[in-house]
């Protein structure tokens, strides 16, 4: 029997904000335990929350790149279960009115076709603290840094029908929550999970099969597996008769399998109602308006403006591999009049072997964009030239001036000294002179190689160039 | 030196250095361990800790007998210190009106200097590392905390007797409760051991506690006092509120205690008026409304007799009166009730014994241990408010319960707006009963809802609400309750304090006492 795979996705990122969804203490990852804990985060007796506004604009401008509705007036309610990570013994979430409602995404297949994703919703909401098992012998320990952080969930319907897809919508999300710095969406930190909703139906069946959550997924590689494990699992279910139980598994990347999570954390009833210590939050058009002003391109938008800078498929792929590197480029390219080709070509070369060869990022560029673009900017030297100061610009802390200065790049004769030089080589090449002027052009060549020599290399190249045909025309 | 001062005369003796704070202090202080020392001195000492499973309230064992047991605890050397510091402040000129009079907190907020119980066994040794928003606001002001009052465990409760630190007794007469939840505080200022005090009122919780008593209590309009460090009960319908001898007396402290607070997202941005400056305006109009349906066979008729003949007080100060008709009497206990109980449920989670407060020794497996730390700190009306609520919440019930008190909230929150456009305030009695016997209606929680049938609605459309003395029945006191509209405080303490200007019911203390 054929069967349809049908999957939706829950994708948790935590915003890239300064402070916590309802506290003014710091979101700062790998600090010591419970040092950027407030009382508000360890949910101390008489404590409130007080919402923060960058969350909310960073949600509403995530509404605005996937074209979704922002909910006029939406609200925040407490998801109630106990666990002790979660201190106010409520999870301040959003559930009937979320913030964002019925966008969309585009994604591209690896065989180049399309698919719109169509995001069913969006909503704020804080993430738990961790439990630490190996910090006592006897007791787990709790860590509240990361309590209070606020998270967007971004839900996907059931509208994806294969691994591939659910991997590549994940990439594209993944892409534009980091290209608007909405996220760092790093994996390793956990800031960026994705649960997977996953069911079969036989093929062209048009009621839904009963559902399996997979939870807990933090890398492309074992949602991938995950996926492709839990297919089969329920393929060989149907296809011997048995039924599928609703239930949340976790995938064991040891055991390359899937498993069910205990019963008790399946029957949950939360209990949601809305939060009566926070307002509703209410967005007005004038607001949307404000926020699209200073709203960031997408990464497709920013795909196309590379195409139609020319650039070719391998360099754009490049820039859009990693939101550093991009804006690095962005950076230069304000600066500079290096062309595009120029600049990604450097970029990709010497920059980016240099950053490979001492594990560097453009996160953390070791050359300015500032100082690359003055780099990129001489157009007077040659390329070797341009290579022999990146080489000391990686190296000390001296400004591309200074570094010409001292490899007397700049002391390209005068003017003066140039026209006398080539007055004297049109006197001691009396026959080459009357070739060239009867047309044999490569042998200005022949000219510029000459005057370069007797002036060891210093003189401009370009500028010998323009002299030597003016001075034989 | 005399401890019945108002704050109004507190205010001129502070000022004409006839007295100063630490003198005010210390006598207020030696009244408290005279008629109401606390029951627990060893509350610090955690040598006797852990006290067992049951939760047996240890107030009753502990108390001495004759205690009034308004306060849970106090800490002398603290106030004294204060009081040295708030004298300094009026030698150096750097002072206000209130600078040195002393004041008693509620144990529902948070204080630095002294632990905050809620009078639960689950906090009965947990010292908060902040002020509440309103204690540090009085602390600027300069004034002396004297202790922190008895309480319903958690504000639950309208008899007090539902504190783990034991019952607390109406000076008016020791057989009686003082109210609740907030009756501490309003046996401290019945009694003499306080001036002022800080209450809280969810659902009557300051205005019945004032009318057992024989003082005067406001709660304020939601969002005009900040709720930050006061211990939720149900963060909708909480309100701090002010309990004192005289509408002046409150009026100057609320306007110390009221204003916008960047860290309670429901407190209202508004400009504070100069209320004890406007108790003195006399309006030329004044409508207040009465609604019909208060006059029924469950309100006792000396309190029936009593509202009449304040309304004929009214009039002679030339109110028109205006009957009114409320459809929705019948659905403001369960509308109540179902929505605080929702929202308690929620709050209450949080005190899990794995932060702080109390922890079991029963640590068998992590659902043990939040289980049993729940059930041997909470006490027996906190659970089953804990219970109700998480059943209403429920799948299932959600729709049938939480969902439809909601919407009937909002239908009588359209009731008194409409009733507000005819008339500037609405009088009634605050309770049915005068106080009632200890013990008497521990048995029937639902006797004990029934008797918040006139505060509740207050609570739920946010309106600002006062009850004030208005007569006795026997030797015990009568409360009438005045509501006014959102935010106009302002007409609602002129009204009732015109009141208080022509009679002086309020002026009455009770007698035994001294």
């Amino acid at each position: 029997m054929m069967w349809d795979t049908v999957i939706g996705l829950e994708v948790h990122t935590q915003l890239n904000t300064q402070s916590k969804l309802f506290s003014g203490s710091s979101t700062l990852f790998g600090q010591p335990a419970n040092s950027q804990t407030s009382y508000i985060d360890a949910a101390l007796p008489g404590v409130l929350p007080v919402l923060n506004e960058a969350a909310v604009k960073l949600a509403i401008s995530f509404g605005l790149a996937i074209n979704a509705t922002i909910n006029p007036k939406s609200i925040f309610e407490r998801k109630n279960y106990f666990y002790p990570d979660l201190p106010k013994g409520y999870q301040i979430s959003q559930y009937k009115e979320p913030i964002v409602k019925n966008g969309s995404l585009l994604i591209e297949l690896p065989d180049n076709s399309q698919k719109i994703v169509t995001i069913e919703r969006a909503h704020l909401e804080e993430d738990a603290g961790k439990s630490c098992h190996e910090s006592h012998p006897n007791y787990t320990g709790i860590d509240l840094n990361r309590a209070g952080t606020p998270l967007l969930e971004i839900v996907t319907t059931p509208c994806l029908t294969s691994d591939v897809e659910a991997i590549t919508y994940l990439k594209t999300l993944h892409q534009l929550l980091r290209f608007m710095r909405y996220s760092d969406a790093n994996m390793q930190e956990g800031s960026f999970r994705a649960d997977v909703n996953i069911s079969l139906k036989p093929l062209g069946a048009t009621t839904l099969g009963t559902r399996v959550e997979l939870k807990n997924l933090n890398s492309f590689k074992f949602i991938e597996k995950a996926i492709a494990y839990e297919v089969e699992r329920q393929k060989t279910l149907l296809e011997e008769g048995k039924a599928i139980r609703q239930e949340t598994r976790q995938y064991n990347p040891d055991k390359d399998m899937t498993l069910p999570l205990r019963q008790k954390e399946n029957d949950n009833d939360y209990r949601y109602f809305p939060d009566p210590d926070l307002l509703p939050i209410i967005v007005t058009t004038a607001d949307i308006e404000k926020i699209k002003t200073t709203q960031p391109n997408t990464p497709h938008e920013i795909k196309q403006k590379l195409k139609n800078l020319g650039l070719l498929d391998d360099d754009i792929s490049y820039l859009l591999a990693d939101p550093d590197s991009y804006y690095f480029y962005q950076s230069v390219k304000i600066q500079s009049n290096a062309d595009d080709k120029m600049i990604v070509n450097w970029l990709k070369g010497a920059y980016q072997a240099h950053l490979n060869e001492h594990q560097l990022s453009f996160a953390n560029p070791p050359v300015s964009a500032n100082t690359f673009a003055e780099l990129l900017n001489q157009t007077t030297l040659s390329t070797n030239q341009l290579r022999e100061i990146f080489k000391q610009l990686l190296t000390s802390d001296s400004t591309v001036n200074d570094i010409i200065k001292s490899l007397g790049f700049n002391e390209s004769t005068s003017a003066n000294e140039l026209d006398e030089a080539i007055s004297a080589l049109i006197q001691n090449n009396p026959s080459q002179v009357a070739e060239y002027r009867q047309g044999k052009e490569q042998l200005l060549g022949f000219f510029v190689g000459l005057i370069m020599k007797q002036f060891k290399g210093k003189a401009n190249p370009s500028e010998v160039n323009a002299r030597i045909k003016q001075a034989l025309a | 030196m005399p401890t019945e001062h108002s704050v109004t005369d507190l205010i001129t003796l502070l000022a004409q250095k006839k007295v100063s704070s630490v003198e005010l202090t210390q006598a207020y202080l030696d009244k408290i361990q005279n008629l109401s020392p606390p029951s627990t001195p060893d509350i610090m000492d955690p040598a006797d800790k852990p006290r067992g499973v049951e939760n047996k309230p240890r107030g009753v064992e502990g108390r001495q007998p004759s205690s009034l047991n308004a306060f849970i605890h106090v800490n002398p050397e603290a106030s004294l210190a204060e009081a040295k510091h708030a004298d300094s402040l009026r030698q150096k000129h750097l002072h206000s009106v209130l600078t040195g009079i002393p004041l008693a907190h509620k144990d529902i907020f948070c204080t630095t200097e002294m632990p905050t119980t809620c009078g639960s066994k689950m906090l009965e040794n947990y010292i908060s590392p902040f002020d509440a928003t309103i204690v540090s606001k009085l602390k600027q002001h300069g004034m002396v905390t004297l202790g922190k009052t008895n309480m319903d465990e958690f504000a639950m409760g309208s008899s007090n007797e539902n504190s783990y630190f034991g019952p607390a007794l109406n000076p008016w007469d020791t057989t009686k409760v003082p109210g609740g939840s907030s009756g501490g505080s309003a046996i401290a200022i019945a009694a003499g051991l306080a001036p002022i005090a800080t209450g809280s009122d969810t659902g009557g919780s300051v205005r019945q506690p004032a009318a057992f008593c024989n003082i005067s209590g406001l709660k304020p309009t939601y969002g005009l006092i900040s709720r930050f460090g006061m211990v939720a009960y149900a963060s909708s319908l909480d309100q701090a509120g002010i309990m004192g001898q005289s509408v002046e007396d409150i009026s100057y402290l609320l306007e110390a205690m009221a204003g916008f607070d960047p860290k309670d997202s429901t407190s209202a941005e508004k400009p504070i008026p100069a209320y004890s400056a406007e108790l003195k305006n006399n309006p030329n109009s004044l409508k207040i409304g009465l609604p019909r349906c208060y006059f029924n066979p469950a309100v006792a008729p000396a309190i029936q007799q009593a509202i009449q003949e304040a309304i004929k007080v009214y009039e002679g100060l030339g109110a028109e009166i205006i009957e009114l008709d409320f459809t929705l009497l019948d659905l403001w206990v369960p509308c109540y009730y179902v929505i605080a109980c929702a929202e308690a449920s929620s709050n209450l989670a949080r005190f899990d014994g794995l932060r702080y407060g109390h922890r079991s020794q029963n640590m068998s497996s992590l659902e043990a241990l939040i289980t049993s730390s729940r059930s041997e700190g909470f006490g027996l009306e906190v659970k089953r408010r804990i219970l109700t609520g998480t059943h209403v919440l429920s799948a299932g019930y959600f729709d049938a319960y939480y969902l439809q008190a909601l919407k009937i909230r909002r239908l009588i929150q359209q009731e008194f707006i409409q009733a507000f456009k005819k008339v500037d305030i609405i009088l009634g009695p605050t309770t049915p009963t005068t106080a009632f016997t200890l013990g008497e209606k521990t048995i029937d929680p639902i006797l004990n809802y029934l008797a918040d049938i006139f505060t509740v609605p207050v609570n739920l459309i946010g309106f600002p609400a006062i009850s004030i003395p208005a007569g006795f029945d026997g030797p015990m006191p009568i409360g009438m309750q005045l509501i006014g509209s959102a935010f106009n405080e302002t007409t609602l303490l002129n009204t009732a304090h015109r009141y208080q200007q022509v009679t002086d019911s309020h002026r009455k203390k009770p007698g035994q006492l001294s």
